[in-house]
């Protein structure tokens, strides 16, 4: 316990730094976003979806791709079922002169992370980013088994569901956190999806009986615990400096990003915490006690609680106003969306600071972590 | 504010074979990075940041392997960032990790591509069924036959150009201990008889399966300048896309490539590619593509690249140009890592470290990539000084 502690200590001190560090990087600002959840996207292919959300978020400030310096986007094969999936996609952009471009096979928010890296060499200014995901077109929870350990842990098909639920379980039975908790992280979900047209799982009077009523579907989780899974995708446009103060009146800047990762094995880690999120944070300087807004990527209930413990989340701080993933999640862009929500609230001039979050892999293993600013 | 100098100070291969059965997806990596944090003479908590590439998750059937390799590449606690852009994905993941040091955010990464093909299968992975769309099953060879066809009749190439290409690959791959194809008895008649595929694509004429993994460490000006082992002084770096279909694509010599090509070369001041760069790796999967990259290139003029495969330009035995010292993909195709081997060689050359494939004296060498339908590209020239 108290090595855990002095370690966190180190961590602040290292975070610090790195945070005065992080002040030398060039400012860099998301300047546009356009984004699109719904519970089932038919009749549209990701083609199609994109090159609406691309076209609106370029358009929207007047930037035609000639003009974009470089484009990174996310996605996953396994989620489209198709192998090179990203290539027809590539299509939505437009991608004729030839761009400089690259694909991760991650969220969006870490393809907006590669961005950021190339604009920090500062020989583009500007950059757009993309993500997206179908996951209506399968079955997710079979999708998300093939992610884990291919020899000793895959071939028992556990579901994401289940593995959430063990860490919820282990939350409980430390005293760490209450059905009532976790059923009221739930309602804030609804009630703030409520005004979020992308937001699918919505409730403006829901009662914490109601949700506490609901049935258990993975022990101890019930229905509204876990993440409602939705079709969409997002488009973000970084700009760096001058470039980004012509583009946009009120960019909200990148102060800090960093993404850290966990070992995958589940039974190494202690699954009531998540050390490279709280890591990532420290990393970006987040500052606490000034964020206005923080946009947490969780699949549960309980995950948002441990997020929120490991960003030090006071009432300050108004939370996942978006509804969260809890009331939208597009697997590939639900951090990236994260990343968009954070932005312009603060390009709107409601917030002025805030945390936006991404996590991939079981249990909250890897984390990204982004902190803007309107100043 | 300019780029930080960034320097190639570690590589590590593993053997490439079409089944690895002795190791893991997760030793396999394991390997290939040990060596180059050897070579580099680095330890594991040296490193800042993990960056890794392969081509689809489903030729291993797992799904973004990167999380559950996690430990094995000592990335616990650190950033990882998983690319994957195709063909190329092994040079795209090399200049994603030289972006991080260029960027001054990170000053030691390693970076790793890899494949290990026997675990799934390729063909199931290539061929899963699509709503609205017929698949040809044709493979990539299908896919590529038509474009070569094209190629030969613009250039008017002789018809054997393809099988001396794949000859002078596999005579060098003899050199390179880590190559797949080690073919001691094949004789060029051989290749010529070898079974047609997709005309004019014959067997011994494409690339093998393979299971590997490739990996480098970069560092930045200050590494380099402390490193024990020569390093390779990374003096420009390009990635092109562009769309796969639509009319009047040039799809022999696709503008995605010259445009990277004249990008790269001009960061790295080179007027001449043919007379200033020393030694080339570049993305073969089918003999054909030799020619037709020399020609996008800008190493040949246009119409006229066979007539270096013709004369001997690009043997390693005398050449002026020796293209694919190493065997290159002809003789060693773990896909994901395959263009990172590129990126490898080159650095290797340059270094002095290529062994029994060096070319005497190189001092700049060039490593390519492409992917998808001949639509992503990356390159970058890599020197034995700083720029």
């Amino acid at each position: 316990m108290n090595l855990q502690f002095l370690s966190k200590k180190l961590v602040i001190a290292h975070g610090i730094e790195q945070m005065n560090k992080t002040n030398s990087f060039r400012d860099v600002a998301v300047v546009s976003v356009a984004s699109h959840q719904t519970k089932i996207l038919s009749e549209v292919n990701e083609v199609q979806l994109m090159a609406n959300l691309i076209s609106k978020c370029r358009n929207s400030i007047g930037v035609t791709q000639e003009e974009i310096g470089f484009t990174c986007s996310g996605s996953s094969d396994f989620l489209a079922g198709q192998a090179f999936s990203f290539v027809h996609t590539l299509d939505s952009v437009g991608a004729f002169p030839p761009i400089s471009e690259s694909h991760v096979e991650m969220d969006g928010a870490f393809a907006l992370y590669e961005a950021w890296v190339k604009l920090q060499i500062g020989e583009v200014d500007t950059a757009l980013v993309y993500s997206y995901g179908k996951p209506s077109a399968g079955s997710i929870i079979d999708v998300l088994a093939t992610q884990l350990d291919p020899y000793y842990v895959a071939p028992l098909w556990p579901d994401c569901f289940s593995l959430a639920a063990l860490q919820a379980r282990l939350l409980l039975e430390k005293g760490l956190t209450t059905f009532e908790r976790m059923s009221e992280i739930a309602m804030r979900s609804q009630n703030n999806g409520f005004d979020n047209p992308n937001a699918v799982r919505t409730s403006k009077d829901i009662s914490l009986e109601n949700l506490m009523n609901e049935p258990v579907i993975v022990d101890p989780l019930r229905t509204s615990d876990i993440s409602e899974i939705a079709d969409g995708g997002c488009a973000v446009i970084l700009a760096a400096e001058d470039k980004a103060k012509s583009l946009c009146e009120r960019p909200a800047w990148i102060k800090g990003i960093d993404h850290r990762i966990d070992s995958h094995s589940l039974g190494v880690r202690d699954l009531t915490g998540s050390p490279s999120a709280f890591l990532a944070a420290e990393k970006a300087g987040r500052n606490s006690d000034r964020l206005d807004l923080a946009e947490i990527h969780g699949m549960t209930s309980a995950q948002e609680l441990i997020l929120e413990k490991e960003f030090s989340l006071s009432e300050k701080t108004h939370i996942n106003l978006s509804g969260g993933a809890l009331a939208a999640d597009t697997m590939m862009a639900s951090g990236l969306i994260r990343i968009a929500e954070v932005a312009s609230r603060i390009m709107s001039g409601q917030m002025d600071r805030g945390l936006a979050h991404a996590t991939s892999g079981p249990c909250l293993q890897q984390n990204l972590v982004c902190i803007l600013e309107g100043k | 504010m300019s780029a930080e100098l960034t320097a190639v100070l570690g590589v590590g291969q593993t053997k490439y074979s079409s089944t690895r059965g002795d190791v893991s997806i997760a030793g396999l990596c394991r390997e290939a990075a040990y060596r180059a944090l050897e070579d580099a003479c680095l330890d594991w908590k040296e490193i800042d940041a993990v960056v890794i590439g392969k081509a689809p998750d489903f030729f291993e059937g797992v799904m973004m392997p990167e999380l559950y390799l996690a430990e094995a590449l000592g990335a616990v606690g650190k950033p990882i960032l998983r690319v994957h852009t195709a063909g190329s994905v092994g040079g795209s993941t090399a200049l994603v990790a030289a972006s991080l040091i260029q960027s001054r955010v990170h000053e030691k990464v390693l970076t790793i591509g890899f494949e290990k093909q026997s675990e799934s299968n390729a063909t199931w992975a290539l061929s899963l069924p699509q709503p609205f769309s017929v698949s040809i099953n044709a493979g990539a060879g299908g896919y590529f036959s038509p474009i070569i066809r094209q190629y030969m009749s613009r250039s008017g190439a002789p018809e054997l150009i393809g099988c001396m290409v794949a000859f002078k690959d596999r005579q060098h791959a003899l050199k390179n201990p880590y190559a797949h194809l080690h073919q001691n008895d094949l004789t060029f008649e051989e290749v010529v008889e070898s079974p047609m595929l997709w005309d004019p694509i014959r067997y011994s004429e494409t690339c093998p399966s393979s299971d590997g993994a490739c990996a480098m460490v970069l560092g930045n000006e200050v590494s380099g300048d402390r490193a024990d082992n020569p390093v390779a002084w990374i003096h420009g770096t390009a990635m092109r896309s562009e769309s796969n279909n639509f009319p009047g694509r040039d799809e022999v010599n696709p503008l995605a490539s010259r445009q990277c090509a004249a990008d790269v070369f001009k960061q790295a001041g080179i007027t001449n590619p043919l007379k200033e760069i020393d030694v080339v790796e570049i993305y073969v999967p089918f003999s054909w593509y030799e020619p037709m990259w020399l020609e996008s290139l800008g190493f040949a003029e246009l119409d006229h690249g066979w007539r270096l495969v013709e004369d001997g330009t690009t043997s390693l035995s005398g050449g002026e140009l020796p293209v694919n010292c190493s065997g290159g993909v002809l003789s060693s195709n773990p896909i994901g890592a395959s263009g990172m081997i590129r990126f490898a060689e080159a650095a290797l050359q340059v270094r002095g470290m290529a062994g029994d494939h060096q070319v005497e004296g190189a001092k700049k060498s060039f490593g390519h990539a492409y992917g998808g339908g001949a639509q992503y590209f990356a390159m970058w020239i890599v020197g034995s000084e700083k720029p």
